[in-house]
């Protein structure tokens, strides 16, 4: 089932510039086909960073990365990209449908919206279940609403990897779950790479965790599942992990 | 009431007075729009006030040397798109860096202009004009520059409403989206910089900001999206506009003035009528 590889990171270093302190060191990943990877790691670990590079906002410092076998930038309009809600301002005079169309933009393309990108619009936010809230605006929708429209919008250019970044913070756990079932039926056509601090999110449908913590670790769910979860964060069970998994890497390596 | 109306049809400058306003008005809704939902009001503030160095320096090449073509509105249009670029440039490059430069733009555009004010020979009620506007005064020629600049503001603002509107609502995601972020957000600075021009026609430098905001703070109570506002916005800053100019006419009252007055006493009515509405209703 895991065929073709979509993502592959070749010995990615990396560190913003004017700073020495490296965010990422050597990192190797390879995503496949139909995979729901969910990137977990601290604050500062890198997880941010990591996703900006596989969008391509940023460059790697050495090292290659390659996205359905070009360049990350050249790959953007196949991937589909849901930012933190918070980074919106709620109160923006915007509709639900003028934000699902941005989806479907073009550099220099001038004038309005075709048919077709209507079209797209409206079947993405079917596929969410917002079609009938399209003439609402931002901040009449609550706050599940909100991340739904901003999955809707990610999906409107229809890409073939999407990538969520916190998309379950401050939701109360019904929606999280309503979320978590609507991220699995995608998954179905999608492959998905999300970042996300939530551990209830996790389950059988998530195949690989992606741990970032200055370098990654890839490990399996079952994995990580067999730990309390919840205290990947708790700083003993992470670290043993992901030491014990960096040595098999070098092992490997070597 | 009747004076103004009698006024406008037998005086040309009352007439480029009101068509002065109106014509302000299109560019003012539709840029103002963009500068309040994407918070930057304070770079059209920075960008109005450097506006007087223009000024101050092409009047004075003009008295002093002679260069006759090169009128005020000249200058403030130089000055106003390279405050814009520099203000653009810094804030892409050094995000933290913004403020400061806004401020430097503000301050030392102001410091140019009056200090070639006061080296320029004559009288130097000039600088009362850019400061608070000289709306009777605009000539045939002022009228067709503002006329052009406006047609350039609103082809622009259509063409490029949708990379506009996302560039001001989620920068990044335009970008990953195929968007020249950079290329559109200094397109924005600079029909901000070409609005607050003609609207410094209107009512001077510094009085630009409440019509660059309140409006479209009325307006956006009442639409659901951008264009809707930027319509309703253009339709009452045309309102505030003539009806500025109305009241000041027989009372013979600062023009400019009395419009920034009028814009004012429509936004605390909106906001106080809303409240009031919304509390009887609830």
């Amino acid at each position: 089932m895991d065929t073709k590889p979509v993502v592959v990171v070749r010995d990615v270093s990396f560190a913003y510039p004017g700073n020495s302190e490296l965010v990422l060191q050597h990192v190797n990943l390879a995503i496949y086909e139909k995979e729901f990877i969910w990137v977990v790691g601290p604050n500062g670990g890198g997880k941010t960073t990591l996703m900006k590079l596989l969008l391509g906002l940023l460059k790697p410092l050495s090292g290659t990365i390659e996205v359905f076998g070009s360049t990350p930038a050249a790959a953007r309009k196949r991937i589909g990209y849901m930012p933190q809600a918070a980074t919106l301002d709620p109160k923006f005079p915007v509709t639900v449908m003028d934000v699902v169309l941005m989806g479907r933009l073009n550099n220099f393309k001038a004038g309005w919206y075709t048919a077709a990108d209507k079209n797209a619009a409206i079947h993405a936010l079917e596929q969410v279940g917002l079609a009938a809230l399209q003439h609402r605006r931002l901040h009449e929708l609550s706050g599940g609403q909100q991340r739904r429209l901003l999955i809707a919008r990610a999906l409107s250019s229809k890409p073939d990897l999407l990538i969520l970044d916190e998309p379950t913070v401050n939701l109360d756990q019904q929606v999280e779950q309503e979320l978590y079932r609507l991220l699995k039926q995608l998954n179905e056509h999608l492959t998905i790479l999300m970042v996300s601090h939530d551990p209830a999110f996790v389950s059988d449908f998530v195949k690989k965790v992606v741990c970032v913590t200055g370098t990654v670790a890839v490990h399996p769910t079952s994995d990580v599942l067999k730990e309390k979860v919840g205290d990947l964060y708790g700083g003993k069970v992470r670290l043993v992990r992901h030491d014990k998994h960096q040595e098999n890497n070098r092992t490997y390596k070597g | 009431m009747s004076e103004f109306f009698h006024a406008v049809t037998h005086y040309p400058f009352m007439l480029n007075a009101l068509l002065t306003g109106l014509l302000a008005s299109v560019a003012c809704g539709i840029v103002g729009t963009y500068i309040v939902s994407r918070r930057i009001t304070y770079i059209a503030g920075g960008i109005a006030h450097s506006v007087l160095g223009g000024m101050g320096v092409a009047h004075y090449l003009q008295v002093v040397y002679g260069w006759e073509a090169l009128e005020p509105l000249y200058g403030a249009l130089a000055a106003a798109l390279t405050a814009a670029g520099i203000i653009g440039w810094t804030s892409l490059r050094m995000r933290e860096r913004e403020d400061t430069v806004i401020g430097a733009v503000w301050a030392i555009g102001m410091a140019v202009g009056i200090i070639f004010i006061a080296k320029t020979p004559g009288y130097s009620e000039d600088l009362m004009s850019y400061l608070f506007g000289n709306v009777l005064m605009v000539s045939k020629g002022d009228l067709l520059i503002i006329a052009l600049l406006d047609g350039l503001v609103l082809i622009i603002s259509i063409l490029f409403y949708n990379q506009l509107l996302a560039v001001c609502f989620d920068e990044e995601f335009a970008r990953i989206r195929g968007v020249n972020v950079e290329f559109f957000y200094l397109l924005l600075l600079s029909l901000t910089a070409l609005t607050v021009v003609i609207l410094t026609t209107v009512v001077g430098i510094i009085m630009v900001i409440a019509l660059l905001t309140l409006p479209i703070a009325i307006a956006g109570r009442f639409t659901r999206t951008l264009w809707h506002t930027m319509f309703l916005s253009t339709v009452l800053i045309m309102f505030f506009t003539t009806a500025g100019l109305a009241v000041s006419y027989t009372p013979g009252l600062p023009a400019g003035a009395t419009i920034i007055l009028v814009t004012g006493i429509g936004y605390l009515a909106a906001v106080t009528g809303i409240r009031f509405f919304r509390k009887s209703h609830h």
